[in-house]
């Protein structure tokens, strides 16, 4: 580890007195000099990985919002990425389905493979990525549309129903899988808008399996939900993962805790560490991390 | 510490309350100005409803007169046993004439009876002749026909003339008085629905002259203008909104959008005479002309609204579309568009309804032509109803006083009809 040891005037105040220096380190975060050589702390690659990062540098015009990422998403896992606001969570998530893609002013470097192909190669088509690697938002965004267009909008653009009732499979078993079938099965016709938002969340969540993607990409799904329709989300999610591979960008720590098999902590752009998600939150070895998951920052 | 607080506290509350009635007044006052406004507003739109309305209503209706029409073969100048071909060409107008001075002997000299005429309209002869031809065997028989009066004869019956003021400033003199005031104590004659207002094209004849043909005219112009100006503007709203790049070019194009809508109208008429008609060699006067440049005045309108409305979709609702793999196409037509379309539909419309009422450019195409025919299509010589209204204001005739209001009503009412479209589609659409 090549990094400078020196902590931001705040922190120091609100460590005074605790014994800081046995971590690895902290640095300058104004200075991205400092940045550039950080290593990421843990175990960023696993072995026979669904998704890889490698080297990853993502530019909104001038400004660098990610910085060097390197990370891998195993199969069947999920994995937590957390960190403070405007770290990058969010911009990261949206590389691994191209959805920067539609920011003109974004700029994505490096190399992100799904099962080993690149997924920024030109001959790559994003409709065909994003049907692969599913997305869910912070903010519940049904179309204002039926529940059942809702959900039937992706595979009919696809073509993957070949009859009406092929169809109505689908979106039963969608529904049923998100959670929501029984209490929207008489109402497949009412706009999906009219649904509470945990409900409207589980439509989204509903709406993105239906095309069977083997990645599912959640940025921050319960943020705007209470903590029933949140305790609920978070089942689906643990179920989910028997059949797909998951990556949530989350800001409660508890949730991390709860639901992932490995987390991964992002500092202003930078990769700090990442392991299993028992020992993040256990044994915390980068002095950032353990700041933000006691709740001294972020 | 503690009692600190409680000074500062009580001190604010008198500043504040020392300010409240202030502010309360300075409210009051500003609600005033609000309402004084409106209330002009509205009473200026008053005194200009009320006038077009009270001008305009008696043209809806017309007078008739009753006549006993005697059907002299000799008179008519036919034969005992006449041809449909002879009945055609009959002298219709001579019965007529002679039912009136059989009716009123007292008409002497050539004025006289001249004045007599002119109280029953020319369409008399048209009425009689298709009577005639329905059924020849009226030929020496003698029937009572309710025939059109003369605009002037009508004016009267309607009680738009007044009696009182001196002969020479009126157009119906004394002694058509006197006939006409003889003939309403008989009974002869009788107010109806003014069908011909709506069944004619314009006429020299105010009692013969209607607003079908500009009424068609204005159909067909604005049939070119949405069929050029909706599509065009729609897609040019997407593509500018969704697909362009953002760099100098897009900006000068909107900036050219923006200042095209504030081109005055008649410099589009100028730019149809040169270009389309002169150019293209496309007829003159006619609503394929009128429709496109009308379109050409539209078409900033619908793309600016249209534009707004479609930047007003969430952009979730592209995130959403776009994260289960739709293209961009299908996200806009699948799932922005359709939201988006209330405002677009609102803004096309109302950008049909300034077309509609649109005169000056198409003055300059010709479209100001004295059209009796209804035009059958959309290069037929026509007109419209704002230039038909403009002709009319333009006339000498009284009659055409009263129908000029009669046509801005109608005008008024099919753009109350546009935007209640508009406002019916847009809550249609939302709640949705
Ligand atoms: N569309 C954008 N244009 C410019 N800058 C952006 C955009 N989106 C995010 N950023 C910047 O990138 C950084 C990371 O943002 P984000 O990925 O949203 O963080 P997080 O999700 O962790 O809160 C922030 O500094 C933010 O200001
Ligand atoms: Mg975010």
């Amino acid at each position: 580890m090549s990094v400078i040891a020196t902590v931001t005037e705040k922190n120091t105040a609100s460590l005074e007195g605790k014994a800081q220096m046995d971590k690895s380190s902290a640095f300058d975060m104004q200075s991205h000099a400092d940045m550039k050589a950080y290593e990421t702390i843990g175990k960023p690659f696993v072995k026979n990985s669904k998704m890889s990062a490698r080297n990853v540098n993502v530019f909104y015009g001038e400004k660098q919002a990610i910085l060097d990422v390197s990370l891998d998403i195993g199969r069947n896992e999920v994995l937590a990425m957390i960190g403070p606001s405007g770290c990058g969570k969010s911009t990261f998530l949206r590389t691994l389905n191209r959805m920067n893609d539609i920011i003109p002013i974004c700029e994505v470097r490096g190399e992100i493979t799904l099962d080993g192909e690149d997924i920024y190669e030109s001959d790559q088509d994003t409709v065909m990525l994003r049907a692969r690697v599913g997305m869910v938002f912070q903010k519940p965004n049904p179309f204002p549309k039926s529940i059942y267009e809702n959900v039937a909008y992706g595979p009919r653009i696809h073509g993957l129903a070949h009859s009406t009732a092929e169809m109505d499979e689908i979106v039963e078993s969608s529904l049923r899988r998100a959670g929501l079938f029984e209490e929207v099965k008489d109402q497949l016709d009412k706009p999906g808008t009219g649904l509470s938002g945990g409900q409207q969340q589980r439509l989204c969540i509903a709406r993105a399996i239906a095309v069977s993607p083997e990645v599912i990409l959640m940025d921050e799904p319960c943020s705007a939900l209470d903590p029933i329709a949140t305790a609920r989300i978070e089942e689906l999610i643990d179920e989910l993962k028997e059949n797909y591979t998951i990556a949530i960008v989350t800001h409660s720590m508890q949730q991390a805790a709860r639901v992932s098999q490995r987390t991964a902590y992002f500092h202003l752009g930078k990769l700090i560490e990442v392991g299993d998600t028992k020992e993040i939150f256990t044994m915390p070895r980068h002095q950032l991390t353990e700041n933000y998951i006691t709740g001294r920052f972020g | 510490m503690n009692s600190m607080n409680e000074s500062s506290r009580s001190s604010t509350t008198i500043a504040i309350q020392a300010s409240l009635k202030k502010r309360y007044a300075r409210e009051r006052r500003f609600q005033w100005y609000g309402r004084i406004a409106v209330l002009t507003g509205f009473v200026f739109l008053f005194i200009l409803l009320a006038d077009i309305v009270v001008k305009g209503t008696p043209a809806f209706t017309q007078h008739f007169i009753k006549l006993d029409i005697d059907f002299n073969a000799q008179e008519m100048g036919v034969g005992q046993t006449p041809s449909t071909g002879e009945l055609a060409a009959a002298d219709y107008s001579a019965v007529v004439k002679s039912s009136l001075r059989e009716m009123f002997p007292d008409a002497k000299g050539r004025s006289e009876k001249k004045a007599l005429y002119r109280l029953i309209s020319i369409r008399a002869e048209y009425t009689l002749r298709d009577m005639v031809l329905e059924n020849p065997a009226l030929i020496g028989t003698r029937a009572e026909v309710w025939l059109l009066a003369h605009s002037e004869a009508g004016s009267y019956l309607k009680g738009q003339v007044d009696p009182a003021t001196p002969e020479s400033d009126r157009r119906v003199k004394d002694m058509q008085i006197a006939w006409l005031d003889t003939l309403a104590q008989a009974g002869r004659t009788e107010s109806r629905f003014n069908t011909t207002f709506f069944l004619s094209g314009d006429s020299r004849e105010p009692e013969l002259a209607g607003i079908k043909a500009a009424l068609y005219g204005s159909f067909y112009t604005l049939l070119v203008t949405f069929c050029l100006a909706f599509p065009i503007g729609v897609m040019a709203a997407i593509y500018l909104e969704e697909f362009a790049p953002r760099n100098r070019l897009t900006d000068l194009i909107e900036i050219n959008i923006n200042n095209l809508a504030a081109v005055p109208s008649i410099v589009f008429g100028l730019l149809g005479l040169a270009v389309f008609i002169n150019f293209f060699e496309l007829p003159r006067s006619a609503p394929l002309v009128g429709g496109i440049v009308l379109s050409l005045m539209t078409l900033p309108t619908i793309i600016i609204t249209s534009r707004a409305a479609i930047q007003a979709v969430s952009p979730s609702i592209h995130e959403a579309a776009l994260g289960v793999g739709a293209s961009k196409l299908q996200t806009v037509f699948h799932h922005v568009l359709p939201v988006a379309m209330p405002g677009v539909l609102t803004g096309s419309i109302i950008g049909m309804a300034q077309a509609l009422g649109e005169t000056a450019p198409l003055l300059m195409i010709g479209m100001v032509a004295f059209i009796m025919d209804v035009p059958a299509g959309v290069t037929d010589p026509s007109t419209v109803l704002p230039v038909q209204i403009y002709l009319w204001a333009d006339s000498p005739e009284r009659g055409f006083t009263e129908k000029t209001s009669a046509a801005i009503m109608v005008l008024m009412a099919f753009l109350i009809l546009m935007n209640g479209l508009a406002v019916y589609l847009r809550k249609r659409f939302e709640l949705k």
